[in-house]
């Protein structure tokens, strides 16, 4: 499989000394959905700019499609689509002139363009309002105008930053089964995002970016394979006496209420076999939880551990 | 990236550009009408029924070449520095950066959307000096050489400008100091023989005197100085300003963020 992305030793130093990229390495595979993830001001957006031309680097090689950004800079950028995290279009214009003109800018014939711009306003759910200018959209629909602005040359790379920030949560899951019905047609999708939960419901291949450096790159179970210990929650089925808390003090749990304990399982250690202990003791565990996002975990460590040292 | 594409791609820019300012025609296209008819009202009529005739012309008929060029060139450069910085402030300048759009295309895109609000204001307030006076052509080639090269280099500074500027008061600062008292002292309203022999050689410094004369000449057929040598210096002018566009935008100075 080739290369959808690749990234080779790329470092940005901006004139005022800021180094926001310190020689990155990254590689994504056609048709992936990879996720970036990192706090703010890890180097996110420096990275996208440069692999989509906003911005320039310092040295190092982006290859997208197997061409160079330097040499084949316009090819590069037409196998490209951009969804930025700031609104970027004139508010002044109206929907279907901010996606044809879009199609325009990349040679695409106006026939043409008008038609896709049908196709991608219509899918998006933004076609009765093609007529109105963009600064009459609500938040989610200049979110999705970005969308279909940055489809409309139908590329085979489509680059979103932050795509869901400040979105509601029922059109969050809608923009997330979009997403997942063009990567499933073949558009390569890099996604960034502050949400753990959506990079962990939708992204096959992540990497964590600190710093202006990769701390962490692989498939998502991969990347959770690393956390060595993990936290339930279990709500007990009858609440603790006397005689149970003394029994259940034999195990490394924390009583969180009469009703509630927390237990740390170690890599390698047997889910089951805790239940099953505790079943001994006349412990009866009604329901059990992560205690927090195991993926956030994964961020937390490895964005503290960077930063500690 | 094919002809055909460019092509697409540099009509996309002058459909947008051409657009924006029809969209906005009471700023755009009456403002210089009314402006330019306060002028051929109180300096052609009232004052200009006082003053001598000016190389066999009366004043109005003198003035009213000025007068357009002066448009032309408020016009052309008010277009392409108010459009770019908008897109550059409002960021939808990304939407053609993202794009594989060469920056001559980019450049071309705008210069024409500057020069086609240029003539068309132009031949309005022309139609609006007919009210006022007999227009006379000279030369119909040196009036549209003169009038679309000199708005090609108002339309590639606007272009300079708007890249350079960080605020509204950037946009401003050449109109205001360095436009306008250049264009006032370009003899709009006079010929420079009326003046001392030190003004005079002054004069001769100021680039907008040679566009303002070849424009006159193609009306009247009246100059104060060589046309071959004001075309000549027009010709320096746009192709000085239209490289340095381009190495503006070459270098991604002041439009990429780093």
């Amino acid at each position: 499989m080739s290369h959808a992305l690749s990234i080779k030793q790329l470092k940005k130093k901006y004139p005022t000394g800021t180094e926001a990229l310190k020689g990155i390495d990254l590689v994504v595979e056609e048709g992936g959905f990879f996720g970036l993830l990192g706090p703010n001001g890890a180097g996110k957006s420096t990275l996208i700019s440069i692999v989509c031309g906003l911005t320039g680097k310092t040295s190092g090689e982006v290859l997208v499609g197997g061409l160079s950004i330097d040499t084949d800079r316009e090819a590069t950028k037409e196998m490209i689509g951009l969804v930025p995290q700031e609104f970027n279009f004139n508010i002044f214009e109206k929907v279907i002139d901010i996606v044809v003109k879009q199609a325009g800018y990349y040679g695409i014939p106006r026939p043409q363009a008008i038609q896709n711009a049908e196709k991608y306003l219509k899918k998006l759910g933004l076609w009765e309002k093609r007529d109105a200018k963009a600064m009459e959209l609500s938040g989610g629909m200049k979110r999705r105008l970005m969308i279909a602005r940055g489809l409309v040359h139908e590329p085979k790379v489509l680059v979103l930053d932050e795509p869901t920030a400040g979105v509601d949560v029922e059109l969050r899951r809608g923009m997330w089964d979009f997403l997942r019905e063009i990567n499933e047609a073949g558009t390569t999708i890099i996604l960034t995002t502050h949400y753990l939960e959506e990079a962990e419901q939708l992204c096959r291949e992540l990497a964590i970016i600190n710093k202006g450096e990769i701390v962490a790159q692989g498939t998502v179970k991969d990347l959770l394979t690393k956390l060595q210990v993990e936290t339930f929650v279990f709500d007990l089925a009858e609440s603790l006496n006397d005689k149970t808390k003394e029994l259940i003090s034999k195990f490394e749990v924390r009583v969180i209420d009469p009703d509630t304990i927390e237990m740390d399982l170690q890599e390698g250690e047997s889910f089951t076999e805790q239940i099953v202990a505790l079943a001994r003791l006349g412990i009866m565990v009604k329901s059990a939880r992560n205690k927090t996002n195991r993926l956030e975990e994964l961020f937390v460590n490895l964005t503290q551990e960077k930063k500690s040292v | 990236m094919t002809w055909k594409k460019t092509w697409i791609i540099y009509m996309t820019i002058v459909r947008t550009e051409v657009g924006r300012f029809f969209r906005v025609w009471s700023q755009t296209l009456l403002a210089p009408i009314v402006t330019t008819t306060l002028y051929y009202i109180i300096f052609g009529k009232f004052i200009g029924s006082q003053v001598a005739p000016i190389g066999g012309f009366t004043y109005i008929q003198f003035i009213v070449p000025g007068l357009v060029m002066m448009t032309v060139i408020t016009s052309s450069f008010q277009n392409t520095v108010s459009s770019f910085y908008m897109a550059k402030m409002m960021k939808f300048l990304e939407e053609l950066l993202v794009a594989p759009v060469h920056p001559l295309v980019v450049v071309a895109g705008y210069v024409t959307g500057g020069v086609a609000r240029g003539l068309v204001t132009a031949a309005m307030v022309l139609v609006v000096a007919l009210f006022f006076t007999k227009l006379m052509i000279s030369s119909v080639l040196i009036l549209l050489l003169f009038g679309i090269l000199t708005s090609i280099f108002f339309s590639l500074l606007g272009l300079i400008v708007a890249i350079y500027a960080k605020n509204f008061d950037g946009v401003s600062i050449i109109p205001t100091f360095v436009l306008t008292p250049l264009t006032y002292l370009g003899g709009v309203f006079y010929s420079i023989k009326m003046l001392p022999d030190f003004w005079q050689i002054v004069s001769h410094a100021n680039p907008i005197f040679y566009m303002i004369n070849g424009f006159r000449y193609g009306f009247l057929g009246f100059t104060d100085t060589s046309l071959l040598v004001s075309a000549g210096l027009l010709v320096v002018f746009c192709l000085g300003a239209l490289l340095f566009t381009l190495y503006l935008f070459q270098s991604g100075r002041a439009l990429r963020t780093g």
